[in-house]
């Protein structure tokens, strides 16, 4: 239970850190460490060199703007739930992340960090799904953002190149007409979930005019589901039941030992329905709150 | 082969350590070989039990999750930092006393570490509150009944209020 041997660098900038990862076939980065550094005990992982980032200057910062809420590579998960203005303009955000592992690892885990190291059991993956956020990535060879639709190819597996940093995530603002909810069934509050289901709900006068709900832990990356069809007249108890149906369509629940496949489809009926209706009622209350 | 060693200076308990240590050194292993402070415990050793939690600036951080080399730009507290100069004990020890909030007092450190904290930001829980303070940390012994309600005491000591 002790990491192998690995280089180790603290560098004090961006410019060297990125050069030290393009000079390293087998170099990873150290933000939170609080999935990398099991990951290292347990021997999962065995980096050649260690860039850590904690040292970087200008990556802490939550900024909210008129369009987005963007997160520094080093904002800390508690930090990110603390922050008012960003819980004001993604309500999401703040949901969420309480069911980030305990407070103690909210601490020091990142919310970036979570976002690339792509657990398909992980909360903020399937929110920057939902929202249709992005990610902004550097290299010795520039920036680009990669949005999160392209973000997740597979388990643990992420589009970032090995010699790219992710130096924020942008999470749109949540607009006057839409409500969001998350919900998500763990063995122990604090746990990876079984299942979880972020949703968003756009209301018009007494019409439902679009929905949509990201899964984690059903499929090997956070999936997206379009179930505004299924809504289109209310959300009645038959509607929201082929709600359900419309997502297992789109989603192959898996077994482990924790829950067999059909029981996290059970679990994918019931909290689709739990949070369409959440996110719904989100978006009503907010509408009487802005009249 | 002698592996490279990384000068850091640690802050511990309101002291300054200088070391020189392997970069994969795990901060609870210098925490408790290097410096010989054995109060913070080693259980689990990958983030589930919280018997290794310490205070980073004040908030509880689990050591067996960070490399020493990576906590340099941080105050540490140990459970060891929690009493009085004097050997006395801090608020959440006198309560665990009182409260029988320990068996083998295997997972105690890590739940000192964490309540002392939990109070600061919230320093009069309901017993909810409470539960959910603690529901990172695991004990085997106790069935946590005493320990929610070494919480309640030890919130109470910390405000001077109830007979000690």
């Amino acid at each position: 239970m002790k990491p192998a041997p690995f280089a180790y660098l603290r560098p004090g900038t961006l410019e060297e850190a990125l050069e030290a990862l393009a000079a390293d076939d087998g170099a990873k980065v150290l933000a939170g460490g609080q999935s990398l550094v099991p990951l290292l005990s347990m021997r999962l992982a065995a980096p050649s060199r260690l860039v850590d980032i904690n040292a970087l200057p200008d990556l802490a910062e939550v900024t909210v703007t008129d369009g987005e809420v963007r997160i520094g590579a080093l904002a800390r998960h508690a930090s990110v739930l603390a922050d008012e203005a960003a819980a004001e303009a993604q309500p999401l955000l703040r949901t969420a992340l309480r069911h980030v592992a305990h407070a103690t690892i909210r601490n020091r885990g990142t919310t970036v960090g979570s976002l690339v190291h792509a657990d398909a059991a992980a909360e903020m993956p399937a929110v920057l799904r939902l929202l249709g956020g992005a990610v902004e990535v550097a290299s010795v060879s520039g920036r680009r953002t990669i949005p999160a639709s392209e973000l997740y190819l597979g388990l643990l597996e992420s589009s970032l190149r090995h010699d790219e940093i992710a130096v924020g995530a942008s999470f749109p603002r949540l607009a006057a007409d839409e409500g969001v909810a998350f919900d998500e069934v763990a063995r122990r509050h604090g746990d990876y979930a079984v299942c979880g289901v972020a949703a968003l709900v756009q209301v018009s006068d007494d019409r439902v005019t679009a929905a949509r709900a990201a899964y984690l832990s059903v499929n090997d990356v956070p999936t997206v589901v379009d179930l505004g069809a299924a809504l289109a007249d209310g959300l009645t108890g038959p509607a929201l039941a082929a709600a359900g149906e419309e997502a297992l369509r789109h989603l192959e629940p898996m077994a482990d030992l924790h829950a067999s496949a059909d029981y996290r489809a059970h679990l994918v009926r019931v909290l689709t329905a739990r949070v369409l209706r959440a996110a719904e009622e989100h978006a009503r209350t907010r509408q009487v709150a802005a009249a | 082969m002698s592996e490279e060693r990384h000068e850091i200076r640690l802050e511990v308990n309101g002291a300054s350590y200088d070391l020189a240590v392997p970069a994969r050194r795990l901060l609870s292993d210098v925490l408790r070989h290097d410096l010989g402070l054995t109060g913070t415990h080693v259980g689990c050793e990958h983030g589930v039990c919280g018997a290794c939690t310490v205070l980073f600036d004040g908030a509880p951080v689990r050591s067996c999750l960070v490399l020493a080399v990576s906590a340099v730009d941080t105050e540490i507290t140990t459970v060891e930092g929690l009493g009085g100069p004097d050997g006395s004990l801090g608020p959440v020890q006198q309560a665990f006393l009182e409260c029988h909030g320990l068996q083998c007092g295997f997972c105690t450190p890590g739940f000192l570490t964490t309540i002392t904290a939990g109070l600061r930001d919230n320093p009069h829980p309901t017993r909810e509150e409470a539960r959910e303070m603690v529901a990172g940390n695991l004990c085997r012994c106790t069935g946590y009944h005493n320990i929610v309600k070494a919480v309640e005491r030890a919130a109470e000591l910390a405000h001077g209020t109830g007979t000690p």
